[in-house]
């Protein structure tokens, strides 16, 4: 902006007059602003996949009810790990603002343990449904299950996949400021998906093995 | 773009970025303790069997799903009005209202075209293909 102002003394000055921005203007925060667009975009393919769960999800058509095949003390587990992978990540963020680099790399150790372990017991979840005839192919409310639940799933192995990314770029270049920027990012993407899962267990889980 | 970055380290809005954001122990501790609480008292509830009927029950599991979700919003995703500029809170207000919209229209309209499909009989159920 400084730049589109004319000069007042016209006399000697060499400098060229420029009407045009030289930089490019964009407000602090940029990146920090454009992901949180992009998880609110990603929020509502969610809604839109809790929307058909929400259509579908009392329609059987003669296959098991959410009561019969859903378990919530694996869930309950499920859900106790990805609490605890929030806090651990928040753990690391206050590492990182302290440049204690060893520290903050273990607790994203932590971190992504305890993602890949939600992952798995996930998976496990879905290979008894299938083994025992219940797969996604089964019913409408299956159908939808297994699409909601399973995108959730596919975003935190992708977020754990990210995580490891991100550690081997800070043993590489240590806490600069770009990498301390990705390590927010992933902080948010990581503490968006527990707030989908908030939804999915309410929603999916609690309400589903109700009458 | 990464490069650019590593070469002017004290280019502004890479300040900006870190020192926007003003984590605290206490802040994470305090959205865990309210987190853990708002998950186990559903999970409680459902799985000890304290619920008899299921149209009380869903509205409050809802309730507390929303509050833990502002609770998740506040401390760990550092939502506030002022974070960077309000646009963080306009874009999620307007993401709400979509996600509103889509949610309660979908489950309203859906629901109303079973009524309206066409009666069918015993006999017609029996010769579906």
């Amino acid at each position: 902006m400084a730049d589109t102002t004319l000069p007042l003394s016209s006399g000697g000055t060499t400098e060229p007059l420029q009407f045009h921005v030289a930089e490019e203007p964009h407000p602090p925060n940029g990146t920090l602003l454009g992901f949180w667009l992009y998880l609110m975009s990603d929020c509502l393919v969610f809604a839109c996949l809790f929307a058909a769960y929400g259509v579908l999800g009392r329609e059987y058509a003669g296959g098991p009810t959410g009561a019969q095949v859903l378990e919530l003390p694996t869930v309950a587990l499920n859900t106790t790990l990805l609490l605890l992978s929030s806090i651990t990540y928040g753990f690391a963020v206050l590492e990182m603002q302290r440049n204690h680099q060893r520290p903050m790399m273990l607790w994203l150790t932590v971190t992504g343990l305890l993602g890949a372990g939600f992952v798995a017991l996930e998976l496990t979840e879905f290979a008894h449904l299938i083994e025992a005839g219940n797969g996604p192919q089964r019913s409408a409310f299956l159908s939808s299950f297994f699409t909601l639940v399973g995108t959730h799933g596919l975003h935190v192995t992708c977020g754990i996949l990210w995580l490891i990314v991100l550690m081997v770029q800070v043993s590489h270049k240590g806490l600069i400021p770009a990498n301390k920027r990705r390590l927010m990012c992933l902080s948010m993407f990581w503490h968006f998906l527990d707030v989908i899962w908030v939804g999915v267990f309410s929603f999916v889980y609690l309400m589903g093995v109700l009458p | 773009m990464s490069t650019h970055d590593e070469m002017h380290p004290d280019h502004g809005d890479e300040h900006g970025d870190i020192e926007e954001v003003h984590a605290t122990l206490k802040g994470y501790l305090t959205g865990f303790v309210l987190a853990a609480g708002l998950t186990i008292i559903p999970f409680w509830l459902v799985m000890g069997g304290v619920f008899t009927k299921s149209g009380p029950a869903d509205a409050f599991i809802l309730l507390l799903a929303a509050v833990q979700i502002v609770v998740h919003a506040i401390y760990f995703l550092h939502m506030n009005t002022k974070s960077e500029g309000g646009w963080n809170l306009l874009a999620l207000i307007f993401t709400l209202v979509l996600v509103v919209i889509t949610l309660s229209g979908s489950v309203w309209i859906m629901f109303h075209l079973n009524d309206n499909m066409m009666p069918m009989t015993l006999q017609q159920a029996r010769n579906l293909p």
